[in-house]
């Protein structure tokens, strides 16, 4: 009997055994190593803290979406040993052989990269929105605050869902005007880019959309310290933004096991091919999700993408043909604007976001890099077909895996 | 793309003014840039400027975060060299494409 195993059973890991363990030729097995319990639906870490969503919508049991064929080991990865094919576990002198490996252990905030964030003020006066402690901290904080400085602020990129911070600051404008309290509020954006976002279109459509919500913008800020007694963020070149509260997104990095097992680079991302898949340093290990270092965004919707670009390739591996499928960085994206409304984001490695409709071309009915109610409502209905259909396997209508041009507006007008 | 002359050479560049073609960059390029940025090159200028340029003809994505744990400077001392956006006005410098940051 051969053995696929899968390290890590988030939602790329969840995606890739739903997807094998119907695909996969007799002879072959599936493990599943993952010592954690809960799923959690990582979306809804933003809505926590606006009410939008409750503690119970975050999460559900791992074990209730991994096929009953595979095997589910809920234990800790020591390292991958990758001379010998075998991964060692944990509290266990046991060891683990794999004929082909995937690794999907995504990614973690690392708050200790920076000088005095995990300190003092860490889930008093800083916090973060990417972990469940943290989204619920914060939630409990903006009960009882009073008003002053927000600062919403990322660290370093890469991370995890390019756009959350400015969701987090959309929704954070329209959250304190429902509380009648905006006026006791002076919001701030800190970033490291040279803009509100990456790419010049929807950095210049996002960076309009701060200015109308009188959310002020401060650029290429790369923070090397928090001092804690003064609560100010202090840039390398000595820069300061003073804050009340600060919402902040520590530096992403992979997980520790990458790093013990000598497969990482310096954020512990493993090299990837970033149009097979697979890793570069070995042809029997493959990679997805949050865990590669491949130039497209963190995020749920890349990972889907890259599930069934990578089921094809592991077929054609296992089989003795070419890797033949190529992912092209395609990502979707829905970017909470507030007040009920929501943008929508499709891009790839090549193509940057820009203005049209999806995912039909001349219908939509939704808009791209434009606020409209129906893309709110996609999001919302988003939770459903991520528990629904993405976990599950099952193919979602309409949504392509490669990127599409057509609807979109590719010249500026 | 548009076609510019430094230092005496004609180069190409893309519309924010960093090199397409890092083949054509030399030191005389390198000193008319970062006059024009009001930076004089010293010794530890270059060498942050070869460590960027090898990193860059070995396809590695730079980012400050590497630059500090390059060994050739630390992050305080990478602004002290290029203030204001260190990571793109060495760049710039270098000869290289500008960095490209991931979404």
């Amino acid at each position: 009997m051969k053995n696929l195993v899968i390290i890590g059973a988030g939602s790329a890991g969840t995606m890739m055994v739903n997807h094998l363990h119907q695909k996969l030729p007799k002879g072959w097995k599936i493990t599943v190593v993952d010592p954690h319990p809960v799923h959690y639906y990582q979306p809804g870490f933003l809505f926590l803290p606006f009410g939008i969503y409750e503690e119970k919508d975050l999460y559900k049991e791992k074990k209730d979406y991994i096929p009953k064929h595979a095997d589910y080991l809920q234990v800790e990865v020591d390292r991958i040993v990758p001379e010998k094919n075998a991964i060692e576990l944990k509290g266990d002198a046991s060891e683990l052989q794999y004929d082909v490996l995937i690794i999907a252990t995504g990614s973690r905030i690392a708050p200790e990269e920076v000088e005095g964030m995990d300190s003092d003020l860490w889930y008093k006066s800083v916090f973060d929105y990417y972990s469940f402690e943290g989204s619920l901290a914060l939630t409990e904080r903006l009960k009882s605050w009073e008003g002053g400085k927000l600062v919403v602020h990322i660290t370093e990129m890469p991370i995890k869902c390019p756009v959350a911070p400015l969701e987090f600051a959309f929704l954070s404008d329209w959250f304190f005007k429902e509380k009648g309290m905006r006026d006791k509020v002076e919001i701030t954006y800190v970033t490291p880019l040279s803009g509100a976002f990456t790419k010049p279109r929807s950095s210049k459509k996002l960076g309009h959309m701060l200015d109308e919500k009188d959310i002020k913008l401060v650029t290429d800020f790369a923070v090397q310290r928090i001092d804690n007694e003064n609560k100010k963020l202090i840039s390398w070149d000595d820069k300061e933004v003073p804050f009340d509260l600060l919402a902040t997104v520590p530096t992403n990095i992979g997980d520790d096991m990458i790093a013990r097992s000598g497969l990482g680079d310096d954020l512990n991302f493993v090299p990837t091919n970033k149009h097979t898949l697979q890793s570069d340093a070995h042809e029997d290990i493959f990679v997805i999700g949050d865990a590669t270092n491949l130039p497209t965004s963190k995020a749920g919707s890349v990972a889907h993408f890259e599930s069934e670009i990578l089921t094809e390739n592991i077929l054609a591996y296992i089989n003795g043909k070419s890797l033949k499928e190529s992912f092209d960085g395609h990502a979707n994206c829905f970017v909470e604007t507030g007040h009920g409304k929501a943008m929508l984001i499709d891009f790839n490695y090549d193509q940057e976001p820009v203005e049209g409709v999806f995912p039909f071309e001349g219908i939509g009915p939704m808009k791209l890099l434009e606020e409209n109610r129906l893309n709110h409502w996609g999001k919302l209905a988003f939770r459903w077909v991520y528990w629904n259909m993405l976990m599950k396997g099952r193919k979602v209508p309409f949504i392509s895996t490669h990127m599409q041009t057509k609807g979109k507006q590719l010249e500026q007008v | 793309m548009m076609e510019a002359v430094i230092a005496n050479r004609p180069v190409e560049l893309n519309e924010e003014g960093y090199f397409l073609k890092p083949e054509q960059w030399d030191r005389e390029i390198a000193h008319a840039i970062a006059e024009e940025e009001e930076i004089s090159l010293t010794d530890k200028h270059f060498e942050v400027i070869d460590y960027i340029r090898d990193q860059y003809d070995k396809d590695v994505a730079l980012t400050i975060r590497r630059i500090g744990k390059s060994g050739v400077v630390n992050i305080k001392e990478f602004y002290a060299l290029f203030p204001d956006g260190p990571l793109k006005k060495a760049s710039r410098i270098a000869g290289i494409p500008k960095p490209a940051s991931c979404i």
